[in-house]
């Protein structure tokens, strides 16, 4: 998932007849499976929650394209390299369209590139992992777009109109990068030296864990997903989202022919799902926290980026002042 | 000036001939020249288009959410406005 860990702002979850009438008839609306537009009304916690969640999940976008980016120069083929641009290109996209949908609550684009550059707001922390090889260009695409599918599937039902809209459009776009992602590691398995093959499987046992986190931490205890679930901001809780990904990955790494970095890993027939190991905790925090071995190239390239960028800005503002001063001239002069 | 300043269009796509501009988003830009040029960077990078409209957010008038009763719940009860409403024998019924 691109946003974890969505602060709500809220300590325990309202009853209803705690809840002022304009409450109780948003409550109802959402019930009901109405979509809440812009301009209605809606509590305060509910926006500043989508503000954060839709800003979290379109800075994941943006971030995003670096990992990838790192290997655009290097990817072995013009075929592959046209392939990891167009995907890139398409993550760009998606932070547009999510940023566009946030604005609609009424926060400004600037004002969210700078929560993002002054590190006061979070993105997804699998983008603090790095890309050290080729096959992680197919395990990125595969497990860590995978991963960001099925949390975006099930949010394209998500209660806020412009939100889902932007999911609907992005998971359109998405499966290709899922399908361009496994496709490099099946060509790498299935035509490639033991050495490529190595690197596939290095590649997976680095990204299996931090893709699992991508979900963010535990149900039990956590007022913020009860909230937006109540919301159906969330449609699905973390670890629901998570044992699908698991369910529809393992089948796919079969046949691969690569494991992955769990030993308790094992199908469960009562359940009808995948058993899995316990998930290092202390890592996904300390990653979250800003401790993870990318975070601060991430940040400072992105702060970069945008600064080299000024003068591109300013010349377009400067083009299209001088062209409106020269339309107002003519406009007296006739 | 900051890009905040920076006004909103909204972008309409015509998908294919014969069908009318869609809303698809919407984009910043100094510009209606530059908005356009953004709109086909974000909004058409399938071949999802043959035309694109960009149009100043703040050159929309919309109806307002509190009238939704008013404009809308009056239709709703006009079911025989629907060609369903009309039960035809079997025979006719692809009519």
């Amino acid at each position: 998932m691109y946003a974890q860990m969505v602060d709500t702002g809220v300590k325990s979850l309202k009853h209803r007849s705690e809840m002022s009438a304009d409450e109780q008839a948003f409550m109802a609306r959402i019930d009901n499976e109405s979509k809440i537009e812009p301009q209605d009304w809606m509590p305060d916690a509910y926006r500043k929650t989508l503000v954060r969640q839709i800003s979290q999940h379109a800075h994941s976008e943006i971030i995003g394209m670096q990992p990838e980016g790192n290997w655009l120069t290097r990817a072995p083929t013009i075929k592959r390299k046209l392939q990891l641009a167009a995907k890139i290109q398409d993550e760009c996209g998606h932070g547009q369209y999510l940023y566009s949908a946030a604005e609609t609550l009424g926060v400004g684009r600037d004002q969210l590139l700078d929560q993002l550059h002054t590190g006061k707001a979070k993105y997804s922390s699998i983008f603090n992992y790095p890309t050290l090889n080729w096959a992680d260009m197919g395990a990125v695409g595969w497990l860590v777009d995978g991963a960001a599918i099925v949390n975006q599937v099930v949010l394209q039902r998500t209660s806020y109109g412009p939100y889902s809209r932007a999911m609907i459009r992005i998971c359109k776009e998405e499966s290709f990068h899922q399908r361009q992602g496994y496709e490099i590691l099946l060509t790498m398995m299935q035509k490639g030296t033991l050495a490529q093959k190595d690197m596939v499987q290095d590649a997976i046992n680095r990204f299996w864990w931090p893709s699992l986190m991508m979900f963010g931490p535990n149900d039990d205890a956590s007022t913020n997903s009860a909230q937006s679930l109540a919301w159906k901001i969330k449609r699905k809780s973390n670890d629901e989202l998570r044992q699908m990904f698991i369910d529809q990955t393992v089948p796919q790494l079969e046949v691969l022919g690569c494991t992955a970095p769990d030993p308790d890993l094992q199908w469960n027939p009562e359940t009808g799902h995948y058993d899995f190991g316990e998930i290092d905790w202390s890592e996904f925090f300390n990653v979250i926290k800003g401790n993870g071995p990318c975070n601060k190239q991430r940040l400072e390239k992105k702060v970069k980026a945008h600064e080299n960028g000024t003068w591109v800005r300013d010349a377009a503002q400067a083009y299209a002042t001088k062209q409106q001063a020269g339309a107002a001239t003519k406009k007296e002069a006739s | 000036m900051s890009t905040a300043d920076w006004p909103l269009f909204e972008v309409f796509i015509r998908s294919r001939h014969g069908l009318s501009h869609k809303h698809v988003g919407s984009v910043h830009a100094v510009d209606a020249t530059s908005a356009l040029e953004n709109a086909r960077e974000l909004y058409t990078r399938r071949n999802e288009g043959t035309s694109i409209w960009v149009v100043p957010s703040n050159a929309i008038s919309a109806s307002a959410p509190e009238q939704k009763d008013a404009l809308f719940s009056s239709p709703v009860e006009k079911i025989y406005r629907h060609p369903s409403f009309y039960k035809l024998p079997a025979e006719v019924d692809k009519m």
